[in-house]
């Protein structure tokens, strides 16, 4: 158990943007939303997951909806109340902590306004150790967990539960909710017991984030190599590729961002090419001719100076950046996992071979 | 009929007078004095004197100046102002400056987030709670404050709610208080939008005494009948009333006025400028005749803010730049400079550091000072320093293009003689013999415009009928800055379509710039 004041939260939406792998949305919102709950109610505690009774209700929060009104509208505070009653009626039993889902992008910041809003402790656990765009790619569904009894609540008080028969339905209904709502909610899903969260979440991922993000604003105050040695010693990540951008090509399908972005090699990597494919999130990286990484380890890439991490939105012509592969969490490397958020989920013809036994050739 | 232009940058003061065909009639360079207002007095008194021009043929005066963003950086002149949001319910999760610095912050003598706003499509989120708007107004009046900030959710959609709110705050604090509405000067995005208005809010008396200062100044030299204007950070003019309602459009237009100088000089309408200074060097785009705006957030002295902004990178390269040969072979330029100092500090003035415009003497490219005092250089070091040089600057203009093509290079600026005359990924290197005032003749030569924007979806109006209401809009806004309508064309036009809207929903952004009447 410890606590995350305003300086933590600085910390983990840094480490957030990291670990949203290109995409998860830009944390600055979330992270605004979070610094205005501490700010109020004072900081949030923190409890490992083993900390958590076997019967106790914890509950992810996140949001619903588009990043570009949740820019505008943020949230109200009070959303946090009425989910809490909502789905504490449905269950019977009062909540006894909040978690992120997923700890990339602006998701991971907004439980922590929950808890701190509400005077409830947050679990250092999410459902991903990343970002991911679609409902069901949560290690819970791995266990059998489901995302529905699902609550919505949006900031003027309106809320509703509903159960679906499938995830597809689950999608089809939260979006015409959150439309009726103003463009922008806040949910609940995937609310567990104690013991199904410490048997298939992400454990000690806020902390890792927070890490993460402490490491990348001192990174150039090592003392010991250059900052991207030490940059890869602290996220332990694979260096794939330095390049500068040349080419963008982008496409929306679906409500998603399909793109490959081409890389030409720099510095040590000059004279050869490179390009990552992502949708949403990264997914391939392919450095001439030869994949180096695929989902579900995250590609991560970062300008190569400052090592802030670089959203798929943001890349364009000419920007220097950092490619580097950090690894998924094991449960992702099941069959299960791999069902799931593997390549072929996502239409890349290959087998997933872990991060770290492609780069053995004496990469990274 | 003449044109004086003045640039008041953060370590030289410029002004050029152009005549009526817009050619350089006089040009000087003096230095910037804290008040700015002696600096500015120099200028003006040099620039009448060399030219011998009568003053009061004077007919336009245009002052570009960095003093807003020296305020909001050192925190000076600042004054104390009320914020109100309108947006509860939706919002009230952020409070207003919530990651300000606290002695920022400090500006606000009271902030409130009340009833009001409305959603992405235009629906009424809540009512304007007038009652709490009143309450709000009259507590700010009985503080003595003169100027609040107003911003309200989804004002880009919809500004009735800020307008509203603006007219009771002159019922209750009178019609001389000062108001800046979010709707006329951020984008989407609240909190960056707000952050702006609020910055606009507080420099309301830097602005008065700026103009004020300037127009003092100008009676005092005798230029009497010269009709006075501000440089704003598109490449275009402002009215002193104009400038007074938006100070904040002053920021940055130090490096748009050298663009549009750039452009001018050289009758390119799309290339890259390069302007290298003493210490640093700033690279823009002029894009169909103006600066290319920045698509992202852009942070002020800590504050996160979204209103219009050029897209200019900087980068430690000038013509002071500090030359070293390290033990390992290598040659390093800057980014330290001996700045200023360096007509006493170079090499070829007679000092002993070895500067970026040593280098450029060594190797022939520039006659200043003595070159004798750098023939002692190895030539294989003076080659290595210009490569790095180079590259430093190929880097750079690599960082600003938007495809692999090669573009057009235009160099000003007082540090240019640094940069070779053939660089990689540049079509044409253009030089041009004013470029070192290209900041102060862009200040003059200035057009005044008008901006339109809004989101629509283009199944309740078609494309073509929005881009014809946005094109008058803008037309209109152009000719109400000041503009001659016969001379105003449209020069962006810009829609963006928004991921997760429904129907067809798109950003319709259309700008539209004229001649001065």
């Amino acid at each position: 158990m410890r606590k995350i004041g305003i300086a933590e939260i600085e910390d983990i939406a840094l480490g957030a943007a990291l670990l949203g792998a290109g995409g998860g949305g830009d944390p600055y919102v979330g992270k605004l939303v979070a610094i205005g709950a501490v700010q109020q109610h004072g900081p949030v505690t923190l409890l490992e997951p083993d900390e958590v009774p076997d019967d106790a209700l914890v509950v992810p929060i996140a949001m619903m909806g588009a990043p570009t009104i949740l820019g505008e509208k943020a949230v109200g505070g009070g959303e946090y109340q009425t989910l809490y009653d909502a789905v504490s009626s449905f269950y019977g039993k009062p909540i006894y902590a909040f978690m992120p889902i997923e700890a990339g992008g602006v998701n991971s910041m907004l439980p922590i306004a929950a808890a701190a809003r509400l005077g409830l402790p947050l679990v250092d656990v999410d459902g991903m150790g990343r970002a991911f765009p679609e409902l069901q790619m949560v290690t819970f569904t791995i266990g059998g967990g489901s995302a529905t009894p699902m609550a919505l609540v949006d900031e003027k008080g309106n809320s509703c539960i509903f159960r679906t028969i499938t995830n597809k339905w689950t999608e089809e209904l939260a979006r015409a909710v959150t439309m009726a709502c103003g463009g922008s909610v806040s949910v609940s899903l995937y609310a567990m017991e104690g013991a199904f969260m410490k048997r298939y979440g992400v454990k000690g991922i806020v902390t890792r984030s927070q890490m993460l993000g402490s490491a990348i604003r001192k990174v150039k105050e090592t003392s010991q190599g250059t900052p991207e040695e030490e940059f890869l010693r602290i996220t332990e990540g694979f260096k794939l590729f330095r390049g500068k951008i040349g080419d963008v090509l982008r496409e929306v399908r679906g409500g998603f961002n399909f793109g490959k972005v081409l890389l030409e090699g720099i510095s040590e990597y000059k004279g050869r090419q490179a390009y990552v494919e992502f949708q949403n999130e990264n997914l391939t990286v392919t450095v001439d001719g030869e994949l180096l990484c695929t989902t579900p380890d995250l590609i991560c890439l970062v300008d190569t100076e400052t090592f802030t991490p670089v959203p798929t939105d943001a890349l364009k012509y000419g920007k220097r950046v950092l490619v580097v592969g950090l690894k998924c969490f094991p449960l992702w490397r099941t069959k299960e996992g791999l069902d799931l958020v593997g390549p072929r989920y996502f239409g890349v013809d290959t087998d997933y071979i872990p991060l770290e036994e492609r780069c053995k050739g004496g990469r990274g | 009929m003449y044109k004086l232009g003045i640039d008041v940058g953060g370590t030289n003061t410029d002004a050029v007078l152009i005549d009526e065909n817009l050619r350089v009639v006089a040009s000087v360079k003096r230095h910037t004095t804290p008040d700015a207002y002696d600096g500015i007095l120099d200028a003006v008194r040099s620039v009448l004197e060399e030219s011998g021009v009568d003053r009061r043929e004077i007919g336009q005066a245009m002052l570009g100046t960095t003093q807003c963003t020296n305020a909001i950086v050192e925190r000076r002149h600042l004054a104390p102002i009320g914020v109100l949001r309108l947006g509860a319910p939706a919002s009230v999760g952020i409070p207003p400056m919530v990651d300000w610095a606290p002695d920022l912050k400090a500006i606000a003598v009271d902030s409130a987030v009340i009833g009001g706003g409305f959603e992405y499509d235009g629906k009424e989120l809540a009512p304007l709670d007038e009652d709490e708007a009143r309450r709000f107004f009259t507590g700010l009046k009985e503080k003595g404050v003169r100027s609040v900030a107003i911003s309200c959710v989804f004002s880009t959609v919809r500004a009735d709610h800020e307008k509203a709110a603006a007219a009771l705050c002159r019922e209750v604090m009178g019609e001389d208080v000062h108001i800046s509405i979010s709707s006329e000067i951020g984008s989407m995005g609240l909190i960056e939008r707000e952050n702006a208005t609020i910055l606009n809010a507080a420099l309301y008396q830097v602005a008065q005494s700026f103009t004020e200062g300037f127009a003092r100044s100008l009676a005092d030299l005798g230029v009497t009948n010269a009709q006075i204007y501000l440089s704003q950070n598109d490449g275009t003019l402002m009215t002193m009333d104009y400038a007074r309602r938006y100070p904040i459009l002053t920021i940055a237009c130090g490096p748009t006025n050298s663009i549009r100088g750039a452009s001018y000089l050289s009758r390119l309408r799309d290339a890259i400028v390069i302007d290298v200074g003493g210490t640093t060097t700033d690279l823009g785009v002029i894009q169909h005749g103006f600066p290319r705006e920045s698509g992202v957030a852009v942070t002020i002295g800590g504050v996160r803010t979204n209103f219009r902004m050029p897209d200019v990178i900087s980068i430690g390269l000038g013509g002071g730049s500090i030359v070293r040969q390290h033990p390992d072979g290598t040659v390093t330029v800057g980014p330290d400079s001996v700045g200023y100092r360096i007509t006493e500090e170079a090499l070829c003035f007679d000092g002993s550091v070895c500067t970026a415009t040593d280098i450029a003497v060594r190797l022939g490219m520039a006659d200043l000072g003595d070159r004798s005092r750098v023939m002692h250089l190895d030539e294989a070091f003076a080659r290595k320093a210009m490569e790095t040089i180079t590259a430093l600057a190929e880097d750079a203009i690599d960082a600003m293009k938007v495809s692999s093509d090669d573009v057009d290079v235009i160099l000003v600026g007082g540090g240019c003689l640094i940069l070779p005359p053939k660089l990689a990924g540049a079509r044409t290197v253009v030089k041009h013999p004013e470029g070192g005032v290209a900041n102060a003749i862009g200040s003059a030569i200035s057009k005044v415009s008008g901006t339109y924007e809004q989101l629509v979806d283009y199944h309740q109006l078609p494309r073509e009928q929005a881009l014809e209401r946005a094109k008058a809009g803008a037309v209109r806004l152009a000719v109400e800055a000041g503009a001659i309508r016969e001379t105003v064309e449209i020069v962006d036009v810009e829609d963006v379509p928004l991921q997760y809207y429904p129907g067809n929903t798109c950003r319709v952004k259309v700008k539209a710039a004229g001649d001065l009447a």
